[in-house]
């Protein structure tokens, strides 16, 4: 059925989109780390997933239950090794988002460059969930149903996990006003390093969900980290409901586009709907951090 | 002997020797310089990882593990040694790291970059430099005339017209038995490979009096083809063509399966050949043809194979990587008959000689090479070339696919 085929792929694709957006909205809009590595993360988190699925013949789910504590780590140990000196020299201020952007730009290299050591430069799928499912006379991929559904649950529990809990407050507070925060006695730089690395936990592991459809390879983490930035701009940085809800626009626009128009175009409706957005709402569709 | 006559033979002995002694002492190298600008980060590295390193690092274990290459003029064997640059798939940094080779270290040949828009890209530098050019992953409709403009440029991978014209001729015999109808739906991936193709293959479609239901392109990075799949679907075609990329053929052809979208000709592009593909969907996509095949029963084939797994852990692709091999045994059998590091002689030899290679006698026909396999299929877990059907080695098709197994 037409209509459900199209829900379906839309939801499906914007899920994805979401899904590998998410970490980066927390990054960008709570610890103001712009992470050109984002992209490379996430390939690290498909290739867990490859190599688990491979060698030990682990399912994915397994994978993701292992990789999302591991990605928190990593990521909680960049933010303090890395990037804490420039945190420290900037003040937190302007100057930052440029250094940082200097500093993950050249840790994207050492990640990429590690990765193509270890796995080559060959490109990696293999076959995991890839059954159909049947729903309402129109069918979908169980794998990437799987992957729409973690992002709609991951995204709903953060938004609740910051709007409804102390933590969360604190982690909104240091997004909205992080020069405010010390003042109500939040630690602003360990609430920062909390943020960063829950960010690359859900960017590890987006990397294994979409790994279980996504041919990928040691040098595509750039695709990834192009879509994300898109996505997180569109939905206001820091703001997960609305990156959500911007990737669930971009994946409707361009199933609708690919099935009514013409495939040709989905990377033109994609821009065009960025476009709108920055100059109709810079700040985003949704504004900046959900206050 | 008269005593003159006896002096003169003296000194043309003795400067003969002379000769001999002084091409011995001052130029017998100490290693054949071998340079490669290939793709190592960037969109293109896959394909190279996939096809064109493996084999370079393949010749260059195998031809030193020999001792080198032959140099008769020296009457030795001479140890092949690598300089490599990675062009990060951009063409401006292929051109300069190829100058860099050239000029800086001052490399005996250069082999060739992967993809077509880079080949094209250093074509000029090898050209003005008189490098012999074996241009393998390299498909263009202007091979012909390139040829011509650069003397010392082979290329080895046909044209896509020719890929389109063979696919939609071997259709033609397919539809004239009544396996199938001529209903055609096309897509292809909006870069060069997909644009050059379905150019090709529209003509060859109007041209055969075909049908085509469905024609349209994708943008490089799509992610999802379900869209696409459901309405050519719905359209009920007897063909479906795909001029696609790796990570495109892998996922239309994973989605086909979900969506049961089972035509009864199903060809998908750069990929299909891949080990990946093999070792992603074994059994479950035979039947499936794309651009390349291998003569799988030669026992030449076989053995390279064999080597290629044993050296470097992955099995060559199934269309470019046997070419590529050949390439080099071409290269090697020029500079050995030539005998010295003579580039404007050994892109003679390439020119005019024949070659024992692993795709069996190999010679150029003003410089293109035309041998190939144009269409393959996969049956048994081994892609075979099916067409030209006159072709040594070339299988049947099986017509139609039979159905996904899940």
């Amino acid at each position: 059925m037409l209509v459900v085929d199209v829900l379906l792929a839309g939801l499906t694709l914007g899920g994805l989109y979401a899904l590998t957006a998410l970490g980066l909205t927390l990054q960008y809009g709570v610890a103001r780390i712009m992470n050109l590595s984002y992209g490379e993360f996430l390939i690290a988190g498909a290739f867990g997933a490859f190599l688990a699925f491979d060698m030990l013949a682990l399912s994915p789910i397994i994978a993701l239950l292992i990789a999302v504590p591991l990605g928190f780590a990593l990521q909680w140990l960049v933010y303090q090794v890395l990037l804490m000196p420039l945190v420290r020299r900037s003040g937190a201020g302007p100057a930052l988002e440029v250094d940082s952007i200097l500093a993950t730009f050249g840790l994207l290299f050492v990640v990429q460059g590690l990765m193509l050591a270890a796995f080559g430069g060959n490109i990696v799928s293999y076959a995991y969930l890839s059954e159909p499912v049947h729903v309402l006379g129109s069918t979908v991929a169980a794998n990437r149903l799987l992957a729409f559904a973690f992002a709609l649950v991951i995204g709903l529990a953060l938004y609740l996990g910051l709007t409804r809990t102390r933590a969360g407050t604190a982690v909104r507070a240091v997004a909205v006003a992080p020069q405010f925060a010390p003042l109500v006695g939040i630690d602003v730089r360990a609430v920062s390093a909390f943020a960063f690395a829950l960010g690359g936990a859900l960017v590890t592991g987006g990397g294994v969900l979409v790994s279980m459809f996504l041919p990928f390879s040691a040098t595509a983490g750039v695709v990834f980290a192009m879509k994300a930035l898109i996505v997180v701009i569109m939905g206001g940085v820091g703001n997960l409901l609305g990156c959500l809800m911007a990737g669930l626009l971009l994946g409707f626009a361009e199933t609708l586009v690919a099935r009514f128009i013409d495939p040709g175009l989905t990377l033109a409706v994609n821009f065009a709907l960025f476009l709108l957005v920055l100059l109709m709402r810079p700040q985003g569709l949704f504004g900046r951090a959900a206050r | 002997m008269d005593p003159n006559k006896r002096k003169a033979l003296c000194i043309a002995l003795g400067l003969a020797l002379a000769a001999v002694q002084a091409a011995q002492a001052d130029e017998a190298p100490k290693a054949v310089r071998i340079g490669w600008v290939v793709a190592k980060t960037g969109p293109d590295a896959p394909g190279a990882a996939t096809t064109t390193l493996p084999n370079y690092k393949l010749w260059v274990k195998e031809v030193n593990a020999q001792g080198g290459l032959l140099l008769k003029a020296y009457g030795r064997r001479v140890p092949v040694e690598v300089v490599e640059y990675d062009d990060r798939s951009s063409s401006e940094e292929a051109v300069r790291a190829t100058e860099r080779l050239i000029t800086q270290d001052q490399v005996d040949f250069i082999l060739p970059p992967w993809g077509t828009a880079i080949n094209l890209a250093v074509g000029p530098t090898l050209a003005k430099h008189g490098y012999p050019h074996l241009a393998v992953t390299s498909i263009t409709e202007r091979a012909p005339e390139l040829a011509k403009r650069w003397p010392n440029a082979f290329f080895f991978l046909g044209m896509g017209s020719q890929y389109g014209e063979a696919l939609v001729a071997f259709l033609e015999q397919a539809k004239k038995a009544g396996k199938i109808g001529e209903r055609i739906a096309m897509v292809s991936v909006a870069d060069g490979f997909g644009v050059d193709l379905s150019q090709a293959a529209r003509k060859a479609i109007e041209k055969h009096g075909f049908k085509l239901v469905y024609d349209k392109s994708y943008p490089v990075g799509t992610q999802d083809m379900t869209p696409l799949l459901n309405e050519v679907k719905g359209l009920n075609p007897d063909v479906f063509v795909a001029f696609s990329y790796p990570p495109d053929t892998l996922m239309i052809t994973d989605q086909s399966r979900v969506v049961g979208f089972n035509p009864k000709v199903f060809y998908a592009g750069v990929g299909t050949q891949f080990p990946i593909y093999k070792k992603k969907f074994g059994a479950s996509v035979d039947g499936v043809m794309g651009p390349g095949g291998v003569d799988f029963d030669s026992p030449a084939i076989q053995d390279y194979f064999k080597r290629h797994t044993a050296a470097l852990g992955q099995e060559p692709d199934r269309w470019a990587s046997s070419v590529t091999w050949a390439s080099l045994q071409v290269l090697q059998q020029a500079i050995e008959r030539v005998g010295k590091l003579d580039r404007a002689a050994v892109a003679q030899e390439i020119k005019s000689g024949s070659f024992d290679t692993v795709l069996g006698s190999l010679n150029l026909e003003n410089q293109l090479f035309r041998n190939l396999w144009w269409v393959g299929q996969w049956q048994n877990g081994e892609f075979y070339g099916v067409a030209p059907a006159d072709k040594k080695g070339a299988k049947a098709a099986v017509i139609p696919k039979p159905a996904w197994n899940h």
